[in-house]
This record gives structure tokens, C-alpha cells and sequence, in this order.
């Protein structure tokens, strides 16, 4: 153990600090309030689509700005919020729980978070141009999103290219770091588990961002240089569009959930006061999972018309996949069984996320039966479910892991009274938000419509009212992290009864540098 | 706790759905009526109550650690982990579970998969934002646009039963045949989707997608397109009417002759208020979605015909245009689209109404010449 009492210096004073630091606890930290302000700008925009839908007609905006809202919402939550947000957690905890000084590649790590902030001011900023901004979906298949989008399309697509070098930078930085900058004596199975799920997921980023950057690409050139690889007209197939795009959205999903299970798995055998039950087969499921995740892509398209050897194919790949992640939720449990549990605020959002992830699962499995599909196919069931695997899974383990290593961010124990009030509040706004669209989307409403026939309308009222409760207690969030940030009791450096790894053995708040020369590992 | 929540948020879901057979519309997935429709709603069932089942065993587990193994309450930690026998265990009964569902799922995407043998054959196009129904063997052809009125959609009238549901020529289809489908698309993507028959498709433009249905009961049957497909991608529904057979027979004729006189009636010659009367109509359905009821347009996607210099100058590159469309943007060609007298009403109109005053008459024999010119 070492501590940053020596002759080091502090962090640089002002504006450049943070503009020049190569500080992963810095860069950590604008990773995390990168990812908070981009959660609240796309939750304003979640809050407007619910407003429209409160009630059949059109009341509060029309529907092209509508679409134009749909479109952003999911672009900035997935590629703003969720994802640096987890990159912004590995800057912080990945070192300190491998016994680093520090990321391996800091320039880099420096460079990597500073494209993000320009590549969604030039997305935000197609709202504000003539035509509109981007409002075919997050998924933006051709040809909507060539012949028929927006000008403003040349903009999302550099914007795309930007958060994918971000992203790409961001994982190779982490794997190097893993690979060379572990304490001597830590070797492959004895890292913890958010370390091991963020290598895999590193690996799966620098597999598929190349595949997106090449699919944006190729729509650039559609658009712009007369080539038709998404035209029929010119020989091209809207459809290899849809096939480029979930080969890299299908990993995308588990980028998005891989480092999910990764904190999860921290924090349950800390609350449990029991060592995760077990280790190694976590490390072989999300394994597995990872493989598994490059030859389900076609699962996302059912109705494109597949052949039936292909349709087969993807239904039997996808099923297989809730093996692994079934195994996960069992041995969560196990770790809980004969435990000796206690319920502060990480531990109710890792047990929130057990529970709602599993229902999460259950709806991906029953959308893996491809007949049953055809019916479920870009209904409101979609939207449920994939909600319902992000919100209650990625978001609420960002916030669980938020609330578990503040003591340790910020020398201070958060205010565990506001801590429950956020969970609760969010915990039944979330689920008064998307669990009635389980029943909208079997009745057969379909995803992405601004205005709904009338038999939808009641549920539709509740999801709305659910959206205002959910989006509104996030402001706890930001309540508790201020006050915590300004004071509240002293941590101590384990700040968890159980608490167990490197983390927990330098002091609160963790000094500027920490591990400069490396742990001993048991 | 966290866990009751749960077991009370399962159980309201059981009760939801154990109500299915009082409200099968509202909550859960419609049984239908064809074969397949009906195989689809038991392999969502089966799976569904497997979920449950799983479900139920799992969080029953976590909610008796979180009642009896609360630290609050006593509990000491044990300290066991790794166990490759328990392991492997809840490795192996989830796939043989899977297996079991893989069997049915199977033969039921066999069976939608057999487009074989059909009786009818009906062509589905999507355009942005209606749909064109070909009967290939009856060369009978018609579009599909939604008949909601645009007060009822801006709140300004009460809004019907069948709100956004409703199209004016309705999709007319035999019972107990095989009809078959033959899907494409004129513009973007669009899916044809009707839950009572599980018939969903992707129209995909340059490609065909086969699907089929035999429909058992006689009624009206309704959907929408399911893929987004732009601004009035809400607004573009499906209406079929399943009818006996002879009543189908009894409509293709009439509709042949309703056509016919169609045709026959671009051969007189048309007044100025006449073609406005119906130039209002058919602008309203097809051209007001994006250029707006008040011709404003909404620029730069959707240009303004108000005060526009092809409706007020260019009659030629008028015609020319809603004729043939304009290649790369939204504007569709409806020479195909509409008739003679419908095209010339919709010129006339836009080159007369808010303010183009120039009092131009468009012959309905113009547009047939310039039509048959290509």
C-alpha cells in the first residue's frame, strides 16, 4: 500500500487542469459529468415524447419533431449517457483496483474524453438546422436515413465517427492497462470482476465501432458521392444496412451490460458480506456471452424477410444466450443465500437491478421465439423490454456503482436517507413507466408513433406519469452527489463493512496519485 | 421490500392476464383468427408461463436470503463458494428447457414460412404514407390512405371508435383461402402488420417479401405499418375486410366498374369549380401531409406550394412534377397513383387555392396525353 503524501504534486489549478490533465481520476470524473449532463438532456427529450403521449392527438409537438425526439433520445442515452459513463467508472476504478498508478496510455485518455464533448455539441446542434435533426431512429436504417433523411444527416454521421474514436481510444487504453499495469502478483483470475467484464467489453467495442464508423460511412458516400450500397436502384440492398448495423448493435447491447454485471458482481458480495459464489464461472458466462453476442445480430430483423435456415439459425443462437446470463442471476443469488445482508443504497439498486434485469431477460427471451416476434416486432413490447434491460440494468448499475465508490471519490459518506428516496423514487417510477408497455405493445401498439388509437390510451397516461416521477427523482441524484461532495461524515478507507480489493485499501478520499509503487496482492 | 414489490407486481401481471379472455384487446397478445395466428399466441403463452415459473423460483430464493439473511436480523455469512456440480446443473436444465421450446417454435415457423399453393395473390406496396393493393390476377389495383379526419387528430372534433384505424378503400380478402402477399415498397422501408392474422412483413423497396394468411371468420380486421417510415409513419393503417366468397366475387366486379367509369369520365370536359371541389379532396388526402392543408409546406424538407413559381408560372414543370416526381427527395410520381381527373383536379386546385389565383383549367385530357406520352 502507498499513499500520496510524498513529494508529488496536486492537481494543476483552473481552467487546464482539466483540459490538460492525463489524470484518470480526473478524466474519471468529466467522464462522469459528461455522461450526467447527456442523462438529463436525453431524459428532457424522453420527458417531451411522454408528454405527447399522454393522450390520443396531437397536443404538445408534431410529429416530425416528434421523430426528431425519438431519434435523439436514443442516440444521446446510448452513446452520451451510458456509455461514457461506464468508461467514466473504468477511468476511476480500473487502476485502483488493479493496483495501477495510473491508465496506461494518459495522453490518449485525455484525448479520448475530450472528442466527446464536441461530437454531441455538433449532434445537439443539428436540432437547431434547417430541416430538423436526425428522425429516423436510433437505428437509422436506409433508406430514411440517405435518400429520405434530413440534411442535417452529414452531421450526425461525423458525429458518429467522433464518438467512435472516443470509444475506440477509450478500450484500447483499457486493455493495455489491464494487460501490463496489474501488481505483480494479480493475475488473470484474481481480477475482480469489473475489471474482467470491462476487458471483455473492450474487446467487443474495438470489434464493432470499426463496423459502424464503415456502415455511417457508406451511407456518407450513398448520400453524397452517388454510390448505392443501400439503394436497390443501383444494385445496393437496404437491407446489408440492417445487417451491418446490428453486427455492431447487437455487441453494442452487452457494451452497454457487460460492465453492468461487473459492478453488480462487486457490490452484492459486499452487502452480502460473502465472497461472489462463483468467480470463475462469471468470468467464462460473460465470455461466452461476448461471443455469443457477434452470431445473434439477425434477431433484431425477423420480418426483413430472412430466409428460413437464417430465421432458425438466429432464434436457436439467441436462446442459447440466456444460458450464460441465467447463470449470472443464479449466482447472484447464491452470493445473497446464507448471506449476512444489509441494504444501503448500492446494494437496493444492485438488487432492483437482479430482479428488473431478470424481467428484462425473460421479455428478451420471449422476443427470441421468432414466430411469437412477428407480433412483437417494433411494438411497445420492444420498447418495454429493451427499456427495461437499460434503465433498471445500465442505469441503475452506474448509479449503484456511483453510490458505492463516492466515499471513496470523495472522502465523504453520502446522505443514505436522500440515497433511499432517489432509489424508491426511481424504482417505482421506472417501473410504472415501462411496465405498461408490456401490455400496449402485446394490444399491438407500435413503437415510434406520436398518436395512438383509443384503446391505448390509459396505459399510455400511467407511462407517462411513471416517465415525470422517474425523470424528476434523478434530481435527488445530483442533490446527494453535491452535498457529498461539499461534506458529510468522514470515510473511512474501507467504507464498507464487507469491502474487499485494492479500492478499498488506499484512503478517502483516494489521493491524486495512488499505487505508485505496486500493492502486494494475497 | 423490494422483494413483496415484486411479488406484487407479479401478481398483478398474472391477474392482467388472466383476465385476457374479458379484455383480449387491452392487455395481451390477440389469439386471431387463422391457424397460425392461434400458434402463435400458445408458443407466447408457453414461453410467457415458463418466464413465470423461472421467475418465481428465482426471486423466491432472493426473497427469503433478503427476509431470513439480513444482517439485521442475526445472520452470520457462511462462507461457502464455488461449487462446479451446482454449476453445471444451472447450466444444463435451462437448455434442455430451451430445447423443449425450440421444437414448437419451429414447426410453426415452417408452417409461415409455406407460401405454397395460394388461391389468391394480392401485391402490397408501401408509400410514404398509404398503401397500394394489386390483385395480380384480377388486374385491379387501388391505394389505401387513412380516413381520420385532421380535426379529430388536432383535438379540434371528438374522436371515433376507430381513431387512426381507418382507411378509405379497405384491403377486400376472401375467407377461408390462402391469400398471399407479395411485399414491397415504393420509397422507404415499411412493414405490413395485421396482429389478427400474425402477418407482419417488412416492404422493402427494390425487393419482394412473401407472406400468407387464411383468414377463418368473416369481419373487419385492423393494423398498421410497424417500421418507422418517416413523418405519417403513425398515420398510415390497414384495414381488411374478410367477406364469404361470393361476396369477394361480387366486389372485384363492382370495383372494375367503378374504375371503368373513372376512366370514362376524364374523357368530358370539367369546370374550374368542379375540378376545385375534388382537387381539394384529393390534395387533402395525398399532397397535405406534407405540404400542409394551408400549402405553406413545412421548408426545407416539404417546399411550400402557396405563392410557389411552379404553381403560379411553370404549368408544364407543374404537371411534370406531381406526374413524375422529383428523384431524391420525398415527391413520389403519381401518374400511377391517381387517375386522369384526379390528377387534373389536384393541379387546378393547387394553381387556384390559397391565393394562386391564375385561374388555370387543367384538362383532364391534357394529363391522359402527357401521361400516355411517356
Amino acid at each position: 500500500m502507498t499513499s500520496a503524501t510524498s513529494h508529488h504534486h496536486g492537481p494543476a489549478t483552473g481552467m487546464t487542469r482539466w483540459l490538460y490533465t492525463t489524470n484518470h481520476k480526473d478524466i474519471g470524473n468529466m467522464y462522469l459529468i459528461f455522461s450526467l449532463v447527456m442523462f438529463f438532456i436525453g431524459g428532457t427529450m424522453a420527458l417531451i415524447i411522454r408528454m405527447e403521449l399522454v393522450e390520443p392527438g396531437l397536443q404538445v409537438v408534431q410529429p416530425e419533431f416528434f421523430n426528431q425526439m425519438t431519434t435523439m433520445h436514443g442516440l444521446i442515452m446510448v452513446f452520451g449517457a451510458v456509455m461514457p459513463g461506464f468508461v467514466g467508472l473504468a477511468n476511476w476504478m480500473i487502476p485502483m483496483m488493479i493496483g495501477a498508478p495510473d491508465m496506461a496510455l494518459p495522453r490518449l485518455n485525455n484525448f479520448s474524453f475530450w472528442i466527446l464533448p464536441f461530437a454531441f455539441t455538433m449532434m445537439l446542434s443539428t436540432l437547431f438546422m434547417d430541416g430538423g435533426a436526425p428522425n429516423f431512429g436510433w437505428t437509422f436504417y436506409a433508406p430514411l436515413s440517405t435518400t429520405y433523411a434530413p440534411p442535417s444527416v452529414t452531421y450526425f454521421i461525423f458525429a458518429m465517427h467522433m464518438a467512435g474514436i472516443s470509444s475506440i481510444l477509450g478500450a484500447i487504453n483499457i486493455i493495455v492497462t489491464i494487460m501490463n499495469m496489474r501488481a505483480p502478483s494479480m493475475n488473470y483470475m484474481k481480477m475482480p470482476l469489473f475489471v474482467w467484464t470491462w476487458l471483455i467489453t473492450a474487446f467487443l467495442l474495438i470489434a464493432v465501432m470499426p463496423v459502424l464508423a464503415g456502415t455511417v460511412t457508406m451511407m456518407l458516400t450513398d448520400i453524397h458521392f452517388g454510390t448505392s450500397f443501400f439503394d436497390a436502384g443501383g444494385g445496393g440492398d437496404p437491407v446489408l444496412f440492417q445487417h451491418l448495423f446490428w453486427f455492431f448493435g447487437h455487441p453494442e447491447v452487452y457494451i452497454m451490460i457487460l460492465p453492468a454485471f461487473g459492478i453488480i458482481s462487486q457490490i452484492v458480495p459486499t452487502f452480502s458480506r460473502k465472497p461472489l459464489f462463483g468467480y470463475s464461472s462469471m468470468v467464462y458466462a460473460t465470455s461466452s456471452i461476448a461471443l455469443l453476442s457477434f452470431t445473434v445480430w439477425a434477431h433484431h430483423m425477423f420480418t426483413v424477410g430472412l430466409p428460413l435456415v437464417g430465421e432458425l439459425f438466429f432464434m436457436y443462437a439467441t436462446m442459447l444466450i440466456s444460458v450464460p446470463t441465467g447463470v449470472k442471476v443464479f449466482n447472484w443469488v447464491a452470493t445473497m443465500f446464507r448471506g449476512s445482508l444489509t441494504f444501503e443504497t448500492p446494494m437496493l439498486f444492485a438488487i432492483a437491478f437482479i430482479v428488473l434485469f431478470t424481467i428484462g431477460g425473460f421479455s428478451g427471451l420471449m422476443l427470441a421465439i421468432s414466430p411469437a416476434d412477428f407480433q412483437y416486432h417494433d411494438t411497445y413490447f420492444v420498447v418495454a423490454h429493451f427499456h427495461y434491460v437499460l434503465v433498471p440494468g445500465a442505469v441503475f448499475s452506474i448509479m449503484a456503482g456511483a453510490y458505492y465508490w463516492l466515499p471513496k471519490w470523495t472522502g465523504h459518506m453520502y446522505n443514505e436517507f436522500l440515497g433511499k428516496c432517489h432509489f424508491w423514487c426511481s424504482f417505482v417510477g421506472l417501473n410504472l413507466t415501462f411496465f405498461p408497455m408490456h401490455f400496449v405493445g402485446l394490444a399491438g401498439m407500435p413503437r415510434r408513433i406520436p398518436d395512438y388509437s383509443l384503446q391505448f390510451a390509459d396505459f399510455n397516461m400511467i407511462s407517462s406519469i411513471g416517465g415525470f416521477l422517474f425523470g424528476f427523482s434523478q434530481l435527488i441524484f445530483v442533490i446527494v452527489v453535491v452535498k457529498c461532495v461539499k461534506g458529510g461524515k468522514k470515510a473511512e478507507a474501507v467504507s464498507w463493512e464487507g469491502a474487499e480489493g485494492l479500492e478499498w485499501s488506499v484512503p478517502s478520499p483516494a489521493p491524486y496519485h495512488t499505487f505508485e509503487t505496486p500493492p502486494e496482492v494475497k | 421490500m423490494l422483494g413483496k414489490f415484486f411479488a406484487l407486481f407479479f401478481g398483478v401481471c398474472s391477474f392482467l392476464f388472466s383476465m385476457q379472455t374479458h379484455a383480449d384487446w387491452a392487455l395481451n397478445m390477440t389469439q386471431g383468427v387463422t391457424d397460425v395466428s392461434r400458434s402463435v399466441y400458445s408458443l407466447h403463452m408457453q414461453i410467457f408461463w415458463i418466464c413465470v415459473v423461472i421467475g418465481i423460483l428465482v426471486f423466491s430464493v432472493m426473497l427469503w436470503s433478503i427476509i431470513h439473511h439480513r444482517k439485521s436480523a442475526g445472520a452470520k455469512a457462511e462462507q461457502f463458494h464455488e461449487n462446479t456440480a451446482v454449476e453445471l446443473i444451472w447450466t444444463i436444465v435451462p437448455i434442455i428447457i430451451l430445447v423443449a421450446m425450440a421444437v414448437p417454435a419451429t414447426t410453426t415457423l415452417i408452417k409461415m414460412y409455406d407460401t405454397s399453393e395460394s388461391d389468391v395473390d394480392i401485391q402490397i406496396t408501401g408509400y410514404q404514407w398509404k398503401w397500394q393493393y394489386q390483385y395480380l390476377s384480377e388486374d385491379l389495383s387501388f391505394f389505401s390512405n387513412l380516413s381520420t379526419d385532421q380535426d379529430e387528430i388536432n383535438n379540434l372534433s371528438e374522436k371515433n371508435v376507430n381513431y387512426l384505424l381507418e382507411v378509405d378503400e379497405p384491403l377486400v380478402i376472401p375467407v377461408g383461402k390462402k391469400v398471399r402477399f407479395l411485399l414491397t415498397s415504393n420509397d422507404v422501408i415499411h412493414s405490413w402488420w395485421v396482429p389478427a392474422f400474425a402477418v407482419k412483413k417488412d416492404a422493402i423497396p427494390g425487393f419482394i417479401n412473401e407472406s400468407w394468411t387464411r383468414v377463418e371468420e368473416e369481419g373487419i380486421y385492423r393494423g398498421q405499418c410497424a417500421e418507422l417510415c418517416g413523418k405519417d409513419h403513425g398515420f398510415m393503417p390497414i384495414v381488411v375486410k374478410a367477406v364469404s366468397e361470393d361476396e369477394y366475387l361480387n366486389w372485384v366486379t363492382d370495383k372494375k366498374t367503378a374504375i371503368a367509369a373513372e376512366v370514362a369520365a376524364a374523357a368530358r370536359v370539367w369546370s374550374l369549380a368542379e375540378l376545385m371541389e375534388r382537387g381539394e379532396k384529393v390534395y387533402q388526402t395525398n399532397c397535405a401531409a406534407c405540404h400542409q392543408p394551408s400549402g405553406q409546406g413545412i421548408p426545407p424538407t416539404f417546399p411550400a406550394l402557396k405563392g410557389s413559381v411552379i404553381a403560379l408560372e411553370d404549368q408544364d414543370a407543374h404537371i411534370d412534377i406531381v406526374l413524375n416526381g422529383k428523384a431524391g427527395s420525398a415527391m413520389q410520381a403519381y401518374a400511377a397513383q391517381l387517375s386522369a381527373v384526379d390528377l387534373a383536379a389536384v393541379i387546378t386546385y393547387e394553381r387556384n387555392a390559397w391565393g394562386n389565383d391564375t385561374g388555370d383549367v387543367v384538362a383532364p385530357q391534357l394529363i391522359q396525353s402527357m401521361v400516355n406520352s411517356k
